[in-house]
C-alpha cells in the first residue's frame, strides 16, 4: 500500500533518512518507533507528499509520482487522514468547526449529515461536551484528540497518526488505541502509527519498525520484536521496562 | 510556493558569484511572492460561496472597523500638522486662507493613501504575517493542504477582497479627517474662518486626484496582503521565524508603498 523505495531525505547537509526501504501492506497497523529526531514525522510527511524525497521513491498503491502539484495530488490526499504531532487546529474555529472542515470542503453532505458525523467522531475521542470550545482553551491532550477526530471523520482509506497518545493520561491513551484498532477492523483502514509508547505499539501493531540513525533497525511483528537482539531495540525496550518475556516486574 | 524546508544553496566563492546568487534568489522570491497575489486573484470567483462570504466579512471587520481608531488619530493629527506647518509659512505672505487648498491637495493626492497604507501595513499587515507564519510553523497550512483546501482560496483570497474594499474607504476617511484636523488648526491658530477654509479646499478637490488616490490605496492594499501572506507562508524556524517574517513583511511593505506610490504618481501626473 505504502512503499518506500531506497528513500533518502536530506535537509541541507543533514541526512535524516538514508536509503530506507519498506512496505506497509493494505489493512495493517504499522507502528514506527525510534528515538527523537530520527525522521519519524518526516517519514509520515513523505507518505502524504508534504515533503519530497531527495532520492528514491515513495509509492502509494500504484502511484509512484514522487512529487506533483497537480489535481492528482489532491485526489491522492483525499485518501488520507493525518493526525499532526502538533494537532494543527485552526485557532479561530471551534472544535466542532475544525472537525467539520474536511467534510464541508471535501464532500457535498448536508449540514445535518455533517453534524451527525462530527458528533459521532467527537464522541469516539471523548470530546462530545467540548464541541463549542476553541482550541486555545483546550488542554494539549484535548487538542490532540480534536486533531484525531478531524483525521478520522472522513473515514479515509489510510490513516497516519503522529504520536496519537503523547500527552494523554493512560486511560485515554488506551481508549485511543482501541479506536485505532476498531477503525482498522471495521473499515479496513491502513494505519501508520508513530509512537514512543512501546506498550501501545506492542498491543495494537501488526508490525513494528524501529528507525535509528536514519535507517530501519528492524521490522518485526510484536511477539518477535520484544525478543529482538538488535542493540538499539533492546535499549529502547529496556527503557520502558519491557523484557524478552513481557513487562518487567519488581522482584523477577 | 509554500515551502516547508529551508532552501540551501551551494556556497559560492568570489564576490561576483555571491552577488549573482543573491540576485537570483531575490528574483525567485519576488516571483513566488507575485504568484501568491496572482493566485489569490485567480481564486476570486469563489468569493460568492457561502463560506468565503462569511470570511470576507470577518476580514473586512478586522481590517477596516478594527483599524478605525488608529487611522482616525493618525489622520486627524496629520491634517493638523500639515495645516500648522503650512500656516506658519503662509503667514509670512498673509495668505493663511490658502491653508485649505494645500491641505486638500496633499491629503487627496498623497497623504491619504500613503498614511492609511502605512498604518494598515504596520497593524493589519504585521498581524497577517504573524498569523500566517504561526500557522505555517504549526503545520496548520500543511493540514489545510492535506484536506485539499487551497490556502490561497481559504486564507489569502478573503483577505485580499477585504483589503481591496477597505483600503480605498480608509484612504478616503483619512483624507476627510485630515481635512477636519486642518480646519481646526486653521481656525484656532490662524483664525481662518471655516467657510473660507472649506471654499479654498474645494477649489483644489478635483476628481482626478480623488480617483488616483483611491487607485493608489487599492494597490497598497494588494501589496500588503500579498507581501504579508507570502512572508508568513515562507516562515521556517519556529517562533524566531515568525518574528522575522513579521519584521520583514513590515519593512517590505513600507518600502514598496513608498516606491510603488512614487511610480503610480509619475504615471498619472
Ligand atoms: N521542515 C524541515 N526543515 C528542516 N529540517 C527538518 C524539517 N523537518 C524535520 N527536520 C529535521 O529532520 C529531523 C527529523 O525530524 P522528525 O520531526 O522527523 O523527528 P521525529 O522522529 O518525528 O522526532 P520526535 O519523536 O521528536 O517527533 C530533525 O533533525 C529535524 O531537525
Ligand atoms: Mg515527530
Amino acid at each position: 500500500m505504502i512503499r518506500f523505495e531506497e528513500v533518502t531525505k536530506r535537509f541541507g547537509q543533514k541526512v535524516v533518512l538514508k536509503n530506507v526501504s519498506y512496505e506497509v501492506s493494505e489493512g495493517e497497523i504499522f507502528c514506527i518507533v525510534g528515538p527523537s529526531g530520527t525522521g519519524k514525522s518526516v517519514s509520515l510527511k513523505l507518505m502524504i507528499k508534504l515533503l519530497s524525497p531527495t532520492s528514491g521513491r515513495v509509492c502509494i498503491g500504484d502511484d509512484c509520482v514522487s512529487s506533483s502539484w497537480s489535481k492528482d495530488l489532491s485526489v491522492l490526499r483525499s485518501r488520507f487522514g493525518y493526525l499532526f504531532q502538533s494537532a494543527a487546529l485552526l485557532a479561530w474555529m471551534s472544535v466542532y468547526e475544525n472537525v467539520a472542515l474536511p467534510l464541508r470542503e471535501r464532500t457535498k453532505l448536508t449540514d445535518a449529515e455533517i453534524r451527525d458525523k462530527v458528533m459521532d467522531a467527537l464522541e469516539k475521542v471523548g470530546l462530545e461536551n467540548d464541541a463549542e470550545t476553541y482550541p486555545a482553551d483546550l488542554s494539549g491532550g484535548m487538542q490532540k484528540r480534536t486533531g484525531l477526530a478531524r483525521a478520522i471523520v472522513t473515514e479515509p482509506e489510510i490513516l497516519l497518526y503522529d504520536e496519537p497518545t503523547s500527552g494523554l493520561d493512560p486511560v485515554t491513551s488506551r481508549m485511543i488505541d482501541d479506536l485505532i484498532v476498531e477503525l482498522n477492523e471495521r473499515l479496513g483502514t491502513t494505519s501508520v502509527v508513530v509512537t514512543h509508547d512501546m506498550h501501545s505499539a506492542l498491543s495494537i501493531a501488526d508490525r513494528i519498525a524501529m528507525l535509528h540513525g536514519g535507517r530501519v533497525a528492524t521490522i518485526e511483528a510484536p511477539q518477535n520484536f520484544i525478543k529482538s537482539e538488535v542493540p538499539e531495540v533492546r535499549s529502547f525496550l529496556d527503557a520502558q521496562y519491557i523484557t524478552r518475556k513481557g513487562v518487567w516486574e519488581k522482584g523477577n | 510556493m509554500i515551502i516547508r524546508e529551508p532552501v540551501i544553496l551551494p556556497e559560492r566563492k568570489g564576490f561576483l558569484a555571491k552577488i549573482g546568487q543573491k540576485v537570483v534568489i531575490l528574483i525567485g522570491e519576488a516571483g513566488r511572492c507575485a504568484m501568491v497575489g496572482i493566485g489569490a486573484f485567480a481564486q476570486m470567483p469563489h468569493v460568492f460561496n457561502k463560506r468565503s462570504r462569511g470570511e470576507v466579512i470577518r476580514q473586512l471587520y478586522i481590517c477596516a472597523v478594527k483599524s478605525l481608531p488608529v487611522v482616525t488619530v493618525v489622520a486627524f493629527f496629520i491634517g493638523m500638522v500639515l495645516a500648522l506647518q503650512i500656516g506658519i509659512e503662509l503667514r509670512h505672505f498673509n495668505q493663511e486662507h490658502l491653508i485649505g487648498s494645500v491641505v486638500m491637495a496633499t491629503m487627496l493626492r498623497e497623504m491619504g493613501p500613503f498614511m492609511s497604507g502605512l498604518v494598515i501595513a504596520a497593524s493589519v499587515g504585521a498581524s497577517m504575517a504573524a498569523q500566517m507564519g504561526t500557522m505555517t510553523v504549526n503545520d496548520e497550512i500543511a493540514a489545510l493542504e492535506i484536506m485539499s483546501i487551497n490556502p490561497l482560496r481559504f486564507l489569502v483570497m478573503p483577505r485580499m477582497v477585504a483589503m481591496i474594499i477597505a483600503m480605498p474607504l480608509l484612504s478616503f476617511y483619512t483624507c476627510m479627517l485630515g481635512l477636519v484636523g486642518g480646519g481646526v488648526v486653521g481656525y484656532t491658530q490662524f483664525t481662518v474662518p471655516l467657510t473660507v477654509y472649506w471654499t479654498n479646499a474645494m477649489d483644489f478637490a478635483n476628481l482626478r486626484s480623488f480617483h488616483v488616490g483611491l487607485f493608489k490605496a487599492t494597490i497598497f492594499g494588494i501589496i500588503i496582503v500579498t507581501v504579508s501572506c507570502y512572508e508568513g507562508f515562507t516562515t521556517t524556524r519556529g517562533a524566531v521565524g515568525v518574528g522575522h517574517a513579521t519584521r520583514t513583511s513590515v519593512v517590505l511593505n513600507f518600502l514598496l508603498i513608498l516606491i510603488v506610490g512614487y511610480f503610480v504618481t509619475r504615471l498619472f501626473y
